[in-house]
């Protein structure tokens, strides 16, 4: 299990347990984490689940493929630490993970 | 009207009912939630059975929208193998097929939509399939491997999707298809012929303008499907896939307005103040297009799951969502925003042949609809200006040497 906190846009915080093989955004609709609304369940798809990596773990968290960098190159309040978070595999490695939310997904 | 302390009871345990469950608590409402499934299972994603859980790459684990702990944990009675079977407006009940009573101060009918039938002999041999729940998936995998034959009857985007995991499986998929050509109901011309295309580029046969007369079969089990001009198309399996309709007898039987589905308001209302209906069972605005529509998508089952819990709860109102769909055939990725209601002309940017091109459907200067192949851009901005309504230049949007961030007039 790898420890994942969310963080809402509001500073709630959200600590849950994430089993290796899920996506960071799998993790957060499972134990219900608001913010992250993942319409097309993980299909890079829609850009529903942005959030932001925090920077101590970016390199951690993989590279962008090309289809989620264009996804993203066209969402709202997109920063250099974006990612979509059903395209980051969660590991043990990153046990301690911490993403912050963006106001909306819409 | 709202009491964070309601009883919300949810009649229907798919996408829409358990993300139904899943936004009441996010939106802060603390009243007992009752919801009633009639599969074995709780609530999962459908998208993945027709694509990624069919050709083996996601497990059941990972298509439940929960883990199954959560909703006892979060003080939702999940009562599953039961359906509703009628609800009392007047009582504010709701009668189960187990014969138990549920009372409400909310009702929330996601009875969702089942599988249109074909008509015709032998509809009931082992082998006729359809694809709608995780039972449906399991009997088509089943049938699906290397060398098995699969009649698909319907050229719609299950179909398609099954044709493309049936290849991917090592099986042979033929399309049959009584329209001229296929998606005739829910695409333009030139996305049909791309798709045609690319299947049969991938060894899928078409087989269009055709009526299906009989399914026939030996010791019960399919063997062909017989044509109205006499051919058969001999198979393992057939899958029919021509559409879905609502589950609305229920609302129906309760004396609540529907047409081609439950009427909703953009509160996901229904005539009655305190029920509610959301997903593919409603009939509901589309403010866009001024119009009412009934939408079969998981981010409308989403949004509309959204709007009532925050009603429920008593949160300011939401923005209307642009609609959106998606399928994943092969290596594409095809994404559609908007509807194309009332649009004067298609434009197409970039090249079909590419794989990778989009169609746009424009009233005037205002984009209604996008149909995006393996161009996230071209949707991404798409859904944007279909939403905000900003008037774009069709001479920049016919170009693809001008970015989508450019096209505005």
């Amino acid at each position: 299990m790898a420890k994942i906190t969310y963080i809402e846009h509001d500073g709630t915080e959200h600590t849950v347990d994430v089993k290796p093989g899920l996506s960071v955004m799998e993790g957060a609709i499972k134990n219900n984490v608001p913010g992250i609304d993942a319409d097309c369940g993980g299909a890079c798809a829609c850009a529903t689940c942005h959030v932001y990596v925090d920077a101590a773990w970016e390199s951690k968290t993989g590279e962008k493929s090309a289809m989620e960098e264009s996804m993203l190159d066209f969402a709202e309040n997109v920063e250099t630490n974006s990612r979509l978070s059903c395209q980051i595999k969660v590991t043990d490695d990153l046990d301690g993970l911490v993403v912050r939310l963006p106001e909306s997904q819409h | 009207m709202s009491d964070l302390n309601a009883k919300v009871v949810i009649l229907g345990a798919g996408h829409a009912g358990g993300a139904m469950a899943a936004f009441l608590r996010q939106a802060g409402h603390e009243g007992p939630i009752v919801l009633i499934g009639e599969e074995p299972i709780p609530p999962y994603q459908r998208p993945p059975l027709s694509k990624a859980w069919l050709k083996g790459e996601a497990d059941a684990d990972s298509l439940a929208l929960k883990e199954s702990a959560w909703y006892a944990d979060n003080g939702c009675d999940l009562r599953l193998g039961v359906r509703a079977v009628s609800l009392n407006r007047g009582a504010k009940t709701v009668v189960l097929s187990d014969g138990a009573t549920v009372a409400y101060d909310f009702a929330v009918i996601a009875t969702g939509a089942r599988a249109r039938k074909l008509p015709v002999p032998g509809a009931d041999l082992d082998g006729v399939l359809e694809l709608r729940t995780a039972a449906d998936a399991e009997r088509l995998k089943a049938a699906l491997g290397p060398g098995r034959r699969l009649a698909i009857i319907g050229g719609g985007y299950v179909g398609l999707e099954a044709a493309a995991s049936a290849r991917a499986l090592g099986a042979e998929a033929t399309v049959l298809e009584r329209e001229g050509r296929i998606l005739a109901r829910v695409a333009c011309e030139q996305l049909s012929d791309f798709f045609t295309r690319y299947h049969q580029d991938r060894g899928v046969t078409f087989e269009l303008g055709v009526e299906i007369k009989a399914f026939e079969g030996e010791d019960g089990a399919i063997r062909r499907v017989r044509l109205a001009d006499g051919r058969a198309i001999d198979c393992d399996a057939a899958l029919v896939g021509i559409g879905a309709i609502p589950n609305d007898e229920l609302a129906r039987d309760a004396g609540l307005e529907c047409v081609n589905g439950v009427v909703v308001d953009l509160d996901a209302r229904t005539s009655d103040p305190h029920v509610f209906a959301i997903g593919d069972v409603t009939h509901r605005p589309l403010p866009l297009y001024d119009r009412q529509f009934r939408l079969e998508s998981v981010p409308n089952a989403l949004e509309q799951a959204k709007v009532a819990a925050g009603v429920i709860a008593g949160k300011p109102p939401l923005a209307p969502e642009t609609p959106w769909f998606w399928s994943d055939q092969y290596d594409l990725k095809l994404q559609i925003a908007g509807m194309p209601f009332d649009a004067d002309t298609i434009l197409v940017r970039g090249d079909p042949a590419t794989a990778k091109f989009a169609v746009f459907h424009l009233k005037g200067d205002q984009i209604q609809a996008v149909e995006a192949v393996n161009s996230a851009p071209e949707f991404m901005m798409g859904r944007q200006l279909i939403g905000n309504r900003k008037p774009i230049s069709r001479e920049k949007l016919a170009n693809i040497a001008i970015s989508m961030k450019e096209v505005v007039a």
